[in-house]
């Protein structure tokens, strides 16, 4: 029954209208090339960039994605996904093997790995708890907190986090026989994690858990009036994103095969935000764009200035991005794409 | 969980038989709420039997939505006591009353603009249901996401069903705040204002949506519009500066010397 007249469409909320529409992605085989590109990607590449650029771009993606899923759908800006993505990097470190044999515990990799993703989740679950009290800004205010606090934490503890050292010598297990620390192997593993965190993402966005954490960005008081426990929730929301940030940990610190109080500094913490802003909130794709311009610019900005400059061409650019496009490099696209349309059928 | 129990049966048996055998869904003893210095609501008493339709009128800042929102929890009295169903719900959470079967509109719309109608409904069906955590899709025969789908036709909004709301006409958007309020098995609904904008047929077709809730589910409105408000309920009653100073049929509020100065004359919109 065509009941309601739509004379007030939009007097109902004049702009809010474009502001959270899906952003509208090529769909299905349209992402044949790139899957191709990057399946085929080792065969034309060299060592630097297979794993410097491909697979780090990769792992910063995942840890961003771990943000844009907490931020873009459920609102809450967390500063400390690095913090979580460390916690496991260092605990993999301590309870298996590593140059520093004192505190090193050996065990095997089929124990360490597991336990290291539950331990950073359970980190994740304590930010949750504490965060949860919190919004807007003083969410950022909170994590950032957390997560200067847990690197300063990790550069005075030398009985378990060995100080400002760290550990060297962290290497990916060695299971189905194979070296996972040679390039290829390592590019396939960062690229299977990566998709399948992407994967993750894409689905839970309609599962019953991730429609809850979208609602938890629109509209907290009508969730309570729903009958949902809205700490419940956000606390669970920081807890599954802390596990994907935490498997993006362990990638990275198999990568560099250390991990010290300088991979969780204010810098790196500050770099995914950047990140997750400069490639996109609103779509799962936009981090790994955001990661890959980031680990360009990061290694050929050297190129063009000094190295000292790369942190005002990073900032420049995240400028430049959110001043003319606030969905990040994602919006560049759309709004690409949308041009285009336009030129195509000019009386629309 | 804690509410599976709750929203079958508590409640419903000994305690609901109480006083000279009036089943009372809702009592309310002595409540206020102060914003600071300002008493939004003063030491109000309340009964509401069980599938009764109530009014409450009053002009703008009588409290009216101050009550609601001390029913609910939104905002907790700060004095007197909330019972609902024989139960003292006082102290508890806004989401723990909710799962008790007590429903609300608000009189300014909450609902989730980034996502489309049936997504809206399906939340408002699961939050009183079970696998509210569940990581899974819901299956297209689920039964929540069939529940919503009622809800859906129900408001009239099938041919927006897939629409983002912030993308909805005023009107749909209120007939959408409804549907949420309609959402699993509720017991008792607070409706605050919901034909506040609206066209008038926008009104007629609320008035219908209320007049075909089935009989069990009791409500209390809130409405400026007499038109609208003496159609739909059996009770009346009238809100003055936090306080109630009358109770009766509509009848009886319509011809009352006294609510037709203070109300009717008394500036409100
Ligand atoms: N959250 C609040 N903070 C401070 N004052 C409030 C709040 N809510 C309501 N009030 C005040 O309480 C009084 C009653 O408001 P309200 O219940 O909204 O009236 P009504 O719904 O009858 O128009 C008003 O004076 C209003 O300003
Ligand atoms: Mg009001």
């Amino acid at each position: 029954m065509a009941s309601i007249s739509d004379d007030r469409a939009r007097a109902a909320a004049p702009g809010a209208a474009v502001e959270r529409a899906p952003l509208r992605l090529p769909k299905g085989w349209a992402y044949l090339p790139l899957a191709l590109v990057l399946l085929t990607f080792p065969l034309y590449a060299n060592g630097f960039w297979i794993v410097q650029i491909g697979a780090y771009s990769m792992i910063l993606g995942i840890i961003a994605l771990s943000l844009m899923f907490l931020a873009g759908y459920g609102g809450m800006v967390s500063l400390a996904q690095m913090s979580v993505a460390g916690c496991a990097a260092y605990f993999f470190a301590i309870l298996g093997h590593s140059s520093a044999e004192a505190i090193s515990l050996g065990w095997s990799a089929w124990l360490t790995l597991p336990l290291s993703l539950l331990i950073a989740t359970a980190f994740a679950t304590m930010i949750g708890l504490l965060a949860s009290r919190t919004a807007g800004i003083y969410t950022i205010m909170i994590t950032l907190a957390i997560a200067v606090a847990f690197f300063y934490f990790t550069r005075q503890n030398y009985d378990l986090f060995n100080g400002f050292n760290g550990f060297a010598q962290v290497e990916p297990p060695h299971f189905f026989g194979l070296d996972w620390r040679q390039p290829l192997p390592f590019f396939y593993l960062t690229l299977v994690v990566s998709a399948l965190c992407y994967a993750a993402v894409v689905y839970l966005r309609r599962s019953t858990f991730g429609l809850t954490v979208q609602a938890l960005r629109d509209n907290q008081r009508r969730m309570r009036a729903l009958g949902y426990h809205v700490t419940g929730h956000q606390v669970a929301a920081y807890a599954a994103s802390g596990f994907m940030a935490a498997l993006g940990g362990l990638l990275l610190v198999w990568l560099n095969t250390r991990i010290s109080p300088g991979t969780i500094g204010v810098g790196p913490v500050i770099d995914i935000l950047i990140i997750a802003v400069l490639g996109g909130l609103r779509h799962p794709i936009g981090p790994f764009v955001g990661a890959l311009a980031f680990v360009l610019l990061d290694n050929f900005a050297i190129d063009l200035i000094d190295r000292e400059r790369f942190n005002t061409v990073i900032g420049l650019c995240f400028l430049a991005v959110v001043l003319f496009s606030p969905d990040g490099l994602l919006g560049l696209w759309e709004e690409a794409r949308a041009a285009l349309t336009r030129e195509r059928r000019p009386r629309d | 969980m804690a509410e599976r129990s709750s929203l079958s049966a508590t409640g419903l048996s000994g305690a609901r038989l109480s006083g000279a055998g009036v089943a009372h869904a809702l009592r309310l003893e002595g409540v206020s709420r102060h914003f600071g210095a300002l008493v939004a609501l003063d030491a109000v008493d309340l009964e509401v039997t069980a599938g009764e339709r109530r009014a409450v009128l009053g002009s703008n800042g009588a409290g009216k939505t101050t009550l609601f929102n001390a029913i609910t929890g939104d905002f907790p009295p700060t004095a007197g006591r909330i019972q609902f169903f024989g139960e003292d719900v006082t102290s508890l959470p806004v989401h723990e009353r909710i799962r008790r079967g007590l429903r609300r509109t608000y009189q300014h719309s909450l609902l989730f603009r980034g996502l489309s109608v049936l997504d809206n409904l399906y939340l408002a069906v699961r939050g009183v249901s079970r696998g509210r955590y569940s990581f899974r899709r819901p299956r297209r025969d689920d039964a929540a996401l069939r529940s919503a789908r009622e809800l859906v036709h129900l408001v009239h909004l099938d041919h927006v069903a897939g629409t983002v709301v912030a993308n909805l006409a005023y009107g749909q958007q209120r007939q959408l705040e409804i549907g949420m309020a309609l959402a699993g098995a509720p017991r008792m609904v607070l409706f605050d204002e919901p034909a506040a904008g609206l066209s008038a047929r926008e009104r007629r077709e609320l008035i219908e949506i209320l007049r075909s809730l089935p009989r069990h589910i009791g409500y209390i409105i809130i409405e400026h519009d007499l038109d609208v408000a003496l159609r739909v309920v059996d009770r009346v009653t009238m809100m003055h500066n936090g306080r109630i100073f009358k109770e009766g049929t509509p009848g009886e509020i319509e011809n009352d010397p006294q609510v037709q100065q203070i109300y009717l004359g008394g500036g409100h919109g």
